[in-house]
C-alpha cells in the first residue's frame, strides 16, 4: 500500500503556491482542516482563491486568512459572522463570488467526478443566473453551472489511514468527501491515524485514493459557534 | 393582538403532519420544532448532513462535531444518519423533503420570494435558501407582515434581490395565515387573534382577497 503520511501540517502545505486555488472543507467551523490553515498563516503564502462554504469567524478558521490578507477570493455561499470578510468585501480588497449551498456542494461534487457542468434549479431567476445558460426541462427551468476543481484540497477527517482512508464524525463530514475528490493534491489532517488495515473497509467514507498527503492533526479547538444547551 | 415570535411557530407547527420529513430554516422556523405535537413523528433535516435532528443537548452531551445548519449544537434522535453536503442537496433538491419552513424579507402577490441580500447593507450570502425554495414541493414562510418602520413586507412585487421565482404557498405572519393563489394574490386564511381583516389589509401593499368570514387562528 502507498504510504501517504508527511510528517505534519507544515511539511504538508509547504509547496502551496502564491495564487494557488484551495478547497477548505467546514461548515461554519465545524470540520474545518484547524492544522493545515494554522501552516498557510507560517508560510505567508498570498493571493490564494478560497472555495469553502463560509469564511470562518474574525479570529478562527480561514478569517484568519483573511486578516493576514492571505487571500485574493472567496467562494462561499454563506459568509455572516465575519466584520473583517464584509469589511474587506465593501473596500473591495476581497473578490467575493456567492453560490447557493447546493450548488457549490454539487460543483465540486461534479469536478472530482469529472462532469463538467449540470443543470439545477437553484438560482433561476436570481442574480446568480446572470451570465449563465438557461433551459428548460419538463416545464421547469434550469441553470447551467459548472463543475469545480482545485490545485489543493485540505481536508479534516475524524479518522485515516495511511493510505488515506478517511472516516469523518457527525456533521464534520459536511463538505470535505467531495472536496477530497476535487483536489489535484488532497492533504487530509486526522485527529487519529492508523495504519493501514485498522479501519474496516465497510465504515469508509473517503477513499484514499483521492488523498495524497495524510497526518495526524494536533491541538484540535474545535470552536463552537452556537453554544447551545437545554436546561 | 398581533403574534410574537413564539406565536408565529406554534401556528406554523399546526401545519406539520405525522411523517413529514422537514427542513427548518433559522431563526423563527427553529423555534417551530418546540411546538410540534409528541403524537407526530416526524424527522427534522439539517442541510449540513444530518437527518433527525434530536433536541439541545446538556452541558455534557455537547459535541463540537455536530451542529444544525444555524451551527448550534444539537443531539441525534434514534433512527438518524448522517451524509455529506451533496447528499443533503439531492435530498432538497430531489423533492425527498415535504415540508419547507424558512423567513423572508419580501413575499411577492405571485409567491417570490427575498431573504438573501440588501444590497450595500448585508452581503451575508443565500446559504441553502435558492436550493430550497428552487425545489421544495411545500413552503411555508414565516415572517413579520411589516418592517420596523411599518411598511408592508407582503408586496406586489418584490423590491430586494429575489432568492427564488413562484415558490412559496402559504405565509404565516404576525398578523395573518395567508396563501399565495395560482393567478397572483394573498388569500386571507386567518387572523391573528384580535386583528381585524382592516388591519391586515392596511399592512399588505399586495393584491389580498378575503372571502366570507375570515376565522381567528387557534393559538394555545
Amino acid at each position: 500500500m502507498i504510504n501517504k503520511v508527511v510528517k505534519n501540517a507544515s511539511e504538508a502545505v509547504k509547496d502551496i503556491p502564491e495564487n494557488a486555488v484551495l478547497m477548505l472543507g467546514g461548515f461554519g467551523l465545524c470540520g474545518i482542516p484547524e492544522n493545515s490553515i494554522q501552516a498557510l498563516l507560517e508560510t505567508k503564502v498570498k493571493g490564494l482563491t478560497c472555495i469553502s462554504n463560509n469564511a470562518g469567524v474574525d479570529d478562527f478558521g480561514i478569517g484568519l486568512l483573511l486578516k493576514t490578507h492571505q487571500v485574493k477570493k472567496m467562494i462561499s455561499s454563506y459568509v455572516g459572522e465575519n466584520a473583517e470578510f464584509e469589511r474587506q468585501l465593501l473596500s473591495g480588497e476581497l473578490d467575493v463570488e456567492l453560490i447557493p449551498q447546493g450548488t457549490l456542494a454539487e460543483r465540486v461534487r461534479a469536478g472530482g467526478a469529472g462532469i463538467p457542468a449540470f443543470y439545477t434549479p437553484a438560482g433561476f431567476g436570481t442574480e446568480v443566473a446572470e451570465g449563465k445558460e438557461t433551459r428548460e426541462f419538463d416545464g421547469k427551468m434550469y441553470l447551467l453551472e459548472k463543475g469545480l476543481v482545485a490545485d489543493f484540497a485540505l481536508v479534516k477527517a475524524w479518522k485515516g489511514d495511511t493510505a488515506g482512508n478517511l472516516i469523518f464524525k457527525g456533521t464534520a463530514r459536511n463538505f470535505n468527501p467531495m472536496m477530497a475528490a476535487a483536489g489535484k493534491i488532497t492533504i487530509a489532517e486526522v485527529e487519529e491515524l492508523v495504519p493501514a488495515g485498522e479501519l474496516n473497509p465497510n465504515e469508509i467514507h473517503t477513499p484514499g485514493i483521492y488523498v495524497q498527503r495524510i497526518f495526524e492533526g494536533k491541538n484540535y479547538e474545535k470552536r463552537i459557534e452556537q453554544r447551545t444547551v437545554r436546561s | 393582538m398581533a403574534l410574537d415570535k413564539i406565536g408565529i411557530a406554534k401556528r406554523i407547527a399546526q401545519e406539520v403532519q405525522d411523517g413529514m420529513y422537514i427542513n427548518l430554516g433559522i431563526g423563527i422556523p427553529t423555534l417551530v420544532a418546540n411546538y410540534i405535537p409528541d403524537a407526530l413523528d416526524v424527522v427534522l433535516q439539517s442541510e449540513n448532513g444530518l437527518l433527525g435532528i434530536g433536541q439541545f443537548p446538556t452541558e455534557e452531551e455537547v459535541d463540537a462535531d455536530l451542529i444544525n445548519a444555524g451551527k448550534q449544537t444539537i443531539t441525534m434522535r434514534d433512527g438518524s444518519v448522517l451524509f455529506d453536503s451533496s447528499e443533503s442537496f439531492a435530498m432538497i433538491r430531489g423533492g425527498h423533503v415535504d415540508l419547507t419552513i424558512l423567513g423572508a424579507m419580501e413575499v411577492s402577490e405571485n409567491g417570490d420570494i427575498s431573504n438573501w441580500k440588501i444590497p450595500g447593507k448585508m452581503v451575508k450570502g443565500m446559504g441553502g435558501a435558492m436550493d430550497l425554495v428552487a425545489s421544495a414541493k411545500n413552503i411555508i414562510v414565516a415572517m413579520q407582515h411589516t418592517s420596523r418602520s411599518g411598511e408592508s413586507k407582503l408586496l406586489k412585487e418584490c423590491s430586494l434581490p429575489i432568492t427564488g421565482l413562484k415558490c412559496v404557498r402559504k405565509i404565516i405572519t404576525n398578523l395573518a395565515v395567508l396563501e399565495v393563489q395560482e393567478g397572483g394574490g394573498f388569500k386571507l386564511l386567518e387572523r391573528a387573534p384580535g386583528v381585524t381583516v382592516e388591519e391586515i389589509k392596511e399592512a399588505t401593499e399586495g393584491k389580498l382577497i378575503v372571502e366570507g368570514d375570515i376565522p381567528e387562528m387557534k393559538i394555545d
